[in-house]
Parts: C-alpha cells; sequence; structure tokens
C-alpha cells in the first residue's frame, strides 16, 4: 500500500480540458486529458492549481469522479462555493481547451481496489458522492460483481449527481442499489419524507451489519460524524468505516 | 513555467501572504479523520509512555489534569491546504509529560484511540512545541475535534497533532505512522511544504 499511494505525486502535469458536463445547477464535472497521466485507484484525489498572469498561485484537493482508463483522461466534478477562490473559475469560466495544472493521483486510504471482494457500502452526502462515484464507475469497468449499496443524501431531486447514469445503473439487476434520502424536498409521492439519514433509513438501505461490509462515507464534516455514528450504533464495526469528510470552506471534492 | 490560467486573478489579501505556500485561510474548523470519531470516556482515559518495552509513565484523566496546563495561541496549517490563524488552546506541555523520563531514545510513535498512529522526533516535542491539549477556545475538546485530549504540535502539519492521544512510544528509529505510510511527508514541516513523501 505505501509508496503506491501518492504515485507522480510531486509532478505538476499539464492537463487540457477536453469536454465539460453540468451535473446540477452548481456543479460541473471537467473531463481532462493529462500528459503522462500515471493511472489511479478509485477514490483517489488530485491538486489543481490555478496561476494568475502576476504569478500569484491557488490550488485545491478535487476528487476524481471516473474510472482509470488507458487514454490518461480523467474526471473531475467540482461543486461552485459561494465565496470559492478555485471553485467558481472551475465551474463557470474554464471553456473546452484551456489547460491547468495538475499532479497526483493523491491518497491511499480512501480508495476501493477492484481486488476487493467484500461487500461495499458506500455513503454520499451532497458532492461527498464524487469519490463514490469513482468507486462504482471502476466496479463496473473492472467487470466487478463485489455487491455495492449506496445511501445518497441530497437536498432535493435537482442536487443528484450523475442522476441518469444512476438511475440506469439501478436498473440494472446485478448492479449497484442505490437507496436517496431528500434532507429538504422529495420527488412527487415519495414515501419517505424529507429528512436527514435516521436509524429506519440504514436499516431499510444499508447492509446489515452482521454481513461486515466495509463501508466508505463521505460528505460534510456534520454528515460523516452523523452517519458513523448511526453504522456504528447498529452494530457495523468501526474499523470497516472509513472517511473522507470536507468543512464548509473546504474545497476538496 | 507554471501555466497561466486565462482569466484567473485569484483572491489575495495580506494575511494570505504570511501563511505557508500553498495554504488558504479558512475561519471555520474542518476535520480531517481516516474513520469514525471515538467517543471516549474519561474514566476510562488514560496516557501512558513506553520505551517499547515498558511503561514509563501513566496518568489516567485526573492525574492528567493535576498537571501543571498553559493557554496556547497558534496558528494551524493543514496538509489540505487550510490554516486556521490565532486559535487558542489549553494543554500540558510535553515538557511536562517528559520532564523525568530519562532517555537516548530520538523518536516518538503517538498512538491514539481508533488506533491512528503519528511519528515525531523528540526534539519537535521539547522546549515549548508541543502539548497535549483538552481545551479548545476556553471549552472541552469536542471529540470530532480530538477530544477528551490530542496532541498539538503546531509548527508541522496538522496531522501530525493526532487526536484522541493515548500515549507515546519512545523509538531508536523514525518509523512512519499512519499517513506517513500512505504516502504523507515523514516530517511534515509546512513552510518547506512537506506535503508528500519525496517533497
Amino acid at each position: 500500500m505505501a509508496g503506491t499511494a501518492v504515485l507522480g505525486r510531486v509532478t505538476w502535469r499539464a492537463a487540457r480540458v477536453v469536454a465539460v458536463r453540468d451535473e446540477t445547477a452548481t456543479a460541473r464535472t471537467l473531463v481532462l486529458a493529462v500528459r503522462d497521466w500515471p493511472g489511479q485507484v478509485a477514490g483517489q484525489h488530485v491538486d489543481v492549481r490555478l496561476t494568475a498572469p502576476d504569478g500569484y498561485s491557488a490550488v485545491r484537493s478535487y476528487s476524481i469522479a471516473s474510472a482509470p482508463t488507458s487514454d490518461g483522461r480523467i474526471e473531475i466534478t467540482v461543486e461552485r462555493l459561494p465565496n470559492g477562490e478555485v471553485s467558481p473559475y472551475l465551474t463557470q469560466d474554464v471553456m473546452v481547451g484551456d489547460e491547468l495544472e495538475l499532479r497526483g493521483p493523491i491518497g491511499g486510504w480512501f480508495v476501493w481496489r477492484s481486488d476487493q471482494t467484500e461487500l461495499i457500502q458506500l455513503v454520499a452526502g451532497g458532492s461527498g458522492i464524487v469519490p463514490l462515484m469513482a468507486m462504482i464507475r471502476s466496479r463496473r469497468s473492472a467487470g466487478g460483481n463485489s455487491p455495492f449499496r449506496l445511501l445518497y443524501s441530497v437536498r432535493q431531486p435537482e442536487t443528484v449527481f450523475y442522476r441518469d447514469e444512476l438511475q440506469a445503473l439501478s436498473n440494472q439487476s446485478d448492479s449497484v442499489v442505490i437507496t436517496y434520502a431528500y434532507t429538504r424536498v422529495t420527488p412527487k409521492d415519495w414515501p419517505r419524507p424529507a429528512g436527514r439519514i435516521d436509524a429506519p433509513f440504514i436499516a431499510m438501505g444499508a447492509w446489515p451489519s452482521s454481513l461486515r461490509p466495509t463501508s466508505y462515507v463521505c460528505g460534510p464534516t456534520s454528515f460523516v460524524e452523523h452517519t458513523t455514528d448511526l453504522l456504528i450504533s447498529v452494530g457495523h464495526d468501526r474499523e470497516r468505516i472509513r472517511t473522507e469528510r470536507f468543512g464548509a470552506t473546504g474545497e476538496r471534492k | 513555467m507554471a501555466i497561466i490560467s486565462r482569466g484567473f486573478a485569484g483572491r489575495r489579501s495580506a494575511a494570505e501572504a504570511k501563511l505557508p505556500p500553498g495554504q488558504y485561510l479558512t475561519t471555520d474548523f474542518p476535520v480531517l479523520s481516516a474513520g469514525p470519531t471515538p467517543h471516549i470516556s474519561l474514566d476510562r482515559w488514560e496516557f501512558t509512555i513506553d520505551d517499547g518495552s515498558n511503561v514509563l509513565r501513566r496518568w489516567d484523566w485526573k492525574s492528567f489534569r493535576e498537571l501543571p496546563s498553559e493557554t496556547i495561541t497558534t496558528d494551524l496549517h493543514c496538509v489540505t491546504r487550510w490554516s486556521k490563524l490565532g486559535t487558542s488552546w489549553e494543554g500540558v506541555s510535553l515538557d511536562v509529560l517528559l520532564a523525568d523520563v530519562k532517555t537516548d531514545l530520538p523518536y516518538a510513535m503517538f498512538r491514539s484511540y481508533g488506533d491512528y498512529t503519528t511519528n515525531l522526533p523528540l526534539k519537535d516535542l521539547m522546549n515549548k512545541q508541543a502539548w497535549i491539549a483538552f481545551k479548545y477556545n476556553g471549552a472541552d475538546l469536542e471529540p470530532e475535534h480530538g477530544g477528551p485530549a490530542r496532541l498539538l504540535v503546531p509548527h508541522l502539519y496538522l496531522w501530525k497533532s493526532a487526536k484522541w492521544v493515548k500515549g507515546l512510544s519512545l523509538m531508536p528509529h523514525d518509523k512512519p505512522g499512519f499517513w506517513e505510510n500512505l504516502g504523507y511527508h515523514i516530517y511534515g514541516d509546512p513552510w518547506l511544504e512537506q506535503r508528500y513523501s519525496g517533497e
């Protein structure tokens, strides 16, 4: 594990924006062609560096959303933060053909490898879906059938990332079982009232703790604290829960 | 040669200019942890110092809190690039905890509830550089920020300031802890931007 965790860590690489795709009103996916990209493991992130004409630069970390490919392309999904320094640029100003600098992949803990065979429980809060989507896509591209479940908490239906792709996935029988929690507004006729993830929701949507799944929980700090406490309270092993948190101003993910 | 980002101006302030390279200023207190937050009851809490074979010192919560403590005002620098200035803590200096420990072992591995570990040279723990902190902003330290007590070693990136500490083991040679094994820098000086191993 050590040593491979941060392959390519020091080198800044040129990355050309080859496509952009809006996921929601405030989130955009950038498809980047990266020179000499060494490949990644699902769950890893990259540092992106922007440089102003006078040399001032700003760096932020973003999770990779895409599965590893052989063509040197990666996708990141960036949520625009109201007072962000980098995210407004990446979601509003960047155009196809622009070049950015990035380095990575970075991170060796919050990762899923295609040789993992145990049950996987994914729990996403908001834009915390991004590294978990990389795991879902990597499972599919590896031809894997290790059983995945996803609990995905969003404010309202319009803030779901990757909506069509997740819909298509959940229609396949051997695929990922997805359960949504809407915290503010639900779709019409939705059986569960709007609200945060609670114990009955975990009981309905998550793998039972007796099956000893490995869980990956990603989202804002308060979300991760709340949902990991719930998982532990219904018997999940704390040693089998991996987390990634971001604060209100953190631009990671 | 950096690639210029067309139309990117950035946001600069006088305060940002005083930060370590690659850091930005935040006013809230983000959390970086590898797993769930442990909730440790004070009657089971203890802090021990060992040399790898023998326990040299042991405190329970009561005896630990009877040690002389200090207030510390310091800047924090997280490897995930946020910095927070002028934070206020109360804790027991490692100078106090190590005062009667006679050792030639030059490195320490901190151990935490929840099995986190991180390594530090002993000289970075001495001379008013490191504390076991139990209050933040005048209040008991919240579990998500490392309560009941965490290491505070603010001259290094914050992952070195292990949350939920339960002890340290003195070592003859430096050895990577949890994040250091996963590619973070063995030492982690923010002013030298030692984020990842090899930097």
